[in-house]
């Protein structure tokens, strides 16, 4: 029996954890983990491969973090089946955990188109620290990669790959990279850095088949894009995004959409069965609905609250919205909220564009409410406006300084800086 | 924990803040040195807002429940329980730029390299910050704070 049972050790399992201790430091946790190994930063196993972070260097916690915090964790086991009723977490082997609390942190798991030749020896999915030391074991025999996928994690195992010397084609489906948080104009800008880089961008097109090499059909040769054309190649890494991991909730009461649904103290409908993280539809403040939004902050924040919920200490997750840094190809950009709506006529748009300077400033407002930026390269006030967007503030009386690249905390009027910033600069 | 206050209406613009804490956080700790000889010349941590006729300075305000710790991708931002600072490991720091994205204040740079961020680390060496020790009218004030 265990007071608390966690399942995923990333993010939301983390947070939680930590949430927990700050309120009951006796209590029993178990944590039950797929991943051979100890915490570390999934965001960072692009750094793996390029290799600029070792393990180590990922680890996004201290050293021996679970057994400072009284953690028994399962290792490199798999829970298998839940019974809500009789409160336990069936494993692997035939065994199982009691529980009082459950948080399901199971995260998602890369979305894997049906492809002809997938199967190939070379194919590689961009999710786990598994997945990277399978890519590492490969680099050194390989040439060049195709990575499917043009979003965030195309980019950043694209990054890696060109920086261990690797000849990349990025296949996106889309007409532009990145096109879930950049406009065409940012996406262009970073377009062009990728291709300076030597990395080849087909976009429109995706892969449709991937062929052997001559001398071994069972080995990755080559793909062939839907525009007919084949790409001669050695790795194919598909990175087109994840899907929530609900295997274990499903055939259970645990009511879920495209997520698991949960409130604002990231409870399920079952009582003491709780739910965080990727796997999770979580309040999007921008939106004003709940929606699946698979990022690490994110996902860690509602680890948090879900940890001191079940703790006993109330707390409510104010939410998060789409949000992304950006430090690939060495151009930084911020997007938040709807950085690139799908009708502009429905919001009023405010743009800054110095292509000499590479500069990129736009912002997206709905009744003199922002709702979405898009920042490149000049980046370090995202988090003022970030703030304001978080509080729904009114920026009509400077919203045109909105743009300036002298905008600051100064320049929101006393007092709006009152209300909205936790008066500490008092 | 002491913390720097911000006097908003003692607040001159005249940026001695900055060069102050810019040679606080150089190799020489040398006025000249680090202004002339560093390349590159160390980030200043605390930057002074301007937006005529408002200037305040603003550092890191090393918060309770802190933003940019629950972002932090790597590990780099920690709170630090016993002396409430936020604490940045450039070593471990990957520069994401997230905890850029999430601070209220915008108080957290790219430091000089461009390759990790840089932010008030309180001068934990000294009695009092070097921004503080330095601001000539007292627009910086380091006291005992509540919460």
């Amino acid at each position: 029996m265990s007071k608390y049972v966690i399942v995923g050790a990333s993010a939301a399992g983390i947070g939680a954890v930590e949430a927990i201790r700050e309120v009951d430091p006796i209590g029993t946790i178990t944590v039950i983990s797929e991943e051979p190994c100890p915490q570390y930063s999934r965001p960072m196993i692009s750094d793996l491969v390029s290799g600029k972070a070792n393990f180590d260097k990922m680890m996004c916690r201290e050293d021996k973090f679970w057994e400072k915090n009284d953690v028994q964790t399962l290792t490199g086991r798999t829970a298998v089946r839940l019974n809500l009723a009789d409160k336990y977490v069936a494993l692997d082997k035939g065994d199982h955990v009691d529980f009082e609390k459950l948080l399901i942190a199971t995260g998602g798991k890369p979305f894997v188109p049906k492809i002809e030749g997938a199967e190939k020896e070379g194919v590689f999915t961009f999710t786990t620290l598994s997945d990277a030391e399978r890519i590492v074991a490969k680099i050194e025999a390989a040439k060049s990669v195709v990575v499917i996928g043009g979003g965030l994690i195309g980019v950043s195992v694209t990054e890696a790959l060109v920086k261990r010397g690797l000849k990349v084609t990025m296949v996106e489906l889309k007409d532009t990279i990145l096109s879930l948080i950049l406009d065409p104009t940012a996406s262009e800008m970073v377009e062009n850095v990728i291709r300076k880089a030597g990395v080849t961008i087909a976009t429109g097109q995706t892969v449709q088949r991937i062929v052997g090499k001559p001398e071994a059909d069972n080995v990755v040769g080559g793909a062939v894009l839907t525009g007919g054309e084949q790409v001669p190649c050695d790795l194919v890494i598909i990175a087109i995004g994840v899907i929530p991991r609900m295997e274990l909730v499903s055939g259970t009461d645990v009511k879920t959409n495209r997520g698991i649904i949960v409130d604002k103290f990231m409870r399920t409908n079952v009582s003491d069965v709780y739910a965080s993280g990727d796997v999770a539809e979580a309040y999007d403040f921008v939106l004003g609905e709940n929606r699946l939004l698979p990022l690490w902050p994110l996902a860690q924040q509602e680890g948090k609250v879900a940890g001191s919920n079940m703790a006993g200490k109330k707390a409510d997750y104010p939410g998060g919205t789409a949000m992304s840094a950006l430090k690939y190809f060495g151009i930084p950009i911020i997007s938040i909220g709807i950085a690139n709506p799908k009708d502009d006529s429905a919001y009023e748009i405010l743009v800054k564009h110095d292509p000499e300077r590479n500069l990129y400033k736009k912002i997206v407002l709905k009744d003199n409410v922002i709702v979405g930026i898009t920042l490149v390269n000049d980046i370090e006030q995202a988090g003022v406006m970030f703030h304001l967007i978080k509080n729904g503030a009114n920026v009509k009386k400077f919203k045109q300084e909105l743009l300036s690249e002298d905008f600051c905390l100064a320049t929101v009027p006393r007092s709006l800086r009152r209300k909205v910033y936790p008066g500490e600069y008092k | 924990m002491k913390r720097i206050i911000t006097k908003e209406e003692y607040c001159m613009g005249c940026g001695l803040c900055e060069v102050y804490c810019t040679v606080q956080h150089s190799k020489s700790k040398d006025i000249i040195k680090a202004y002339n000889r560093e390349n590159p010349r160390p980030t200043s941590r605390v930057k002074l807002e301007v937006h005529k006729p408002v200037s305040f300075a603003i550092q890191c305000r090393h918060c309770e429940d802190a933003p940019c710790v629950t972002a932090c991708l790597s590990g780099a931002m920690q709170k630090d329980e016993e002396t409430g600072l936020v604490t940045h490991d450039a070593d471990k720091c990957i520069g994401c730029w997230t905890c850029i994205m999430v601070c209220p204040y915008g108080a957290i740079k790219r430091d000089a390299s461009g390759k990790v961020v840089s932010k008030c680390d309180l001068c934990s060496e000294l009695e009092v910050p070097a921004c503080v020790a330095n601001c000539p009218n007292g627009a910086l004030v380091y006291k005992e704070v509540k919460h």
